[in-house]
């Protein structure tokens, strides 16, 4: 297992919160893709059936955190300052899929873009274009 | 109480399944406004460390009291799907501690809701988190309909 491999499966096992979620990633290189499987939990709105708004911008949210956490080598949790997430198409009860752009990392603050999809890239149902500060060392 | 709008409100907080997933309460709705909260509970933290709640859970608050709001102003419930949210984190929540929300829906079109949101854990003046969304009205008639 590399050493990104180990980071991210230390940030994805350390927070509870990604456990409730259900959420999962997988590594190829340095790029990483954060998969969401669909669960009768996550759901808003039961006559579409469609995930709730807040489950797509906390999983788009996490997905900036667990690419910034292969990224920095350290164990250390980045906070969110903001985030604007932009809902492009429903999200059906089906696996959600997403991955991060880093746009900028700074020394204190990253600028990080999100992406997800379902059955096509190419067909996003919500970005995510948020600011994070750096864990530091002291 | 048992006026028609709080019940909506209340079938609202508790029966969509990733509020009740998240154990939300309902503190109180009316005059296009509606409040939420949220318990603490250990497999919602997003910092083991400090044991803060995740803020993907107060996204989720955010966002429903937003949705709750809606209603509020209508008078009824009606289904919406949010087009943009932008959520500032001023904070994190304290250790253990759980959320309450307020949205406000300060204006509404025929199609289109605008909605400010904060989130505390303590005190409401000392926010942890403020949110400001725009909702599409599924229910709304649409250009050329009549209502």
């Amino acid at each position: 297992m590399s050493d990104a491999a180990r980071q991210l499966e230390a940030f994805l096992q350390s927070v509870p919160y990604v456990r409730f979620l259900g959420m999962r990633a997988e590594l190829a290189g340095d790029e990483m893709t954060a998969i969401l499987p669909f669960s009768d939990h996550l759901v808003g709105n039961v006559m579409l059936p469609a995930l709730h708004g807040g489950v797509i911008g906390a999983f788009l949210e996490m997905t900036a955190l667990a690419q910034l956490s292969v990224a920095q080598s350290t164990p250390l949790v980045h906070k969110t300052i903001d985030v604007t997430i932009e809902y492009l198409r429903p999200g059906r009860a089906q696996t959600t899929y997403a991955r991060a752009d880093l746009r900028k990392v700074g020394r204190r603050i990253a600028n990080v873009h999100v992406e997800a999809w379902q059955e096509a890239r190419s067909k996003p149902i919500a970005s995510l274009q948020g600011h994070f500060l750096l864990g530091s060392e002291g | 109480m048992s006026d028609p709008m709080f019940d909506a409100a209340a079938m609202m907080a508790t029966t969509v399944p990733q509020a009740a997933a998240l154990g939300f309460q309902l503190v109180s709705a009316g005059a296009a406004r509606g409040s939420l909260s949220v318990p603490w509970r250990e497999d919602l933290v997003g910092n083991p460390a400090t044991q803060v709640i995740a803020s993907g859970v107060v996204t989720s608050l955010l966002d429903h009291c937003c949705g709750l709001a809606i209603t509020s102003a209508r008078g009824e419930r009606m289904p919406t799907a949010t087009l943009d949210l932008r959520i500032d984190y001023m904070r994190p929540a304290a250790p253990r501690a759980g959320v309450t929300a307020e949205a406000h829906c300060y204006k509404m079109t025929r199609t289109i809701a605008f909605v400010r949101a904060q989130a505390w854990d303590e005190d409401p003046n000392d926010p942890i988190a403020t949110a400001q969304a725009a909702f599409i009205l599924h229910g709304a008639p649409g250009p050329g309909e009549s209502a």
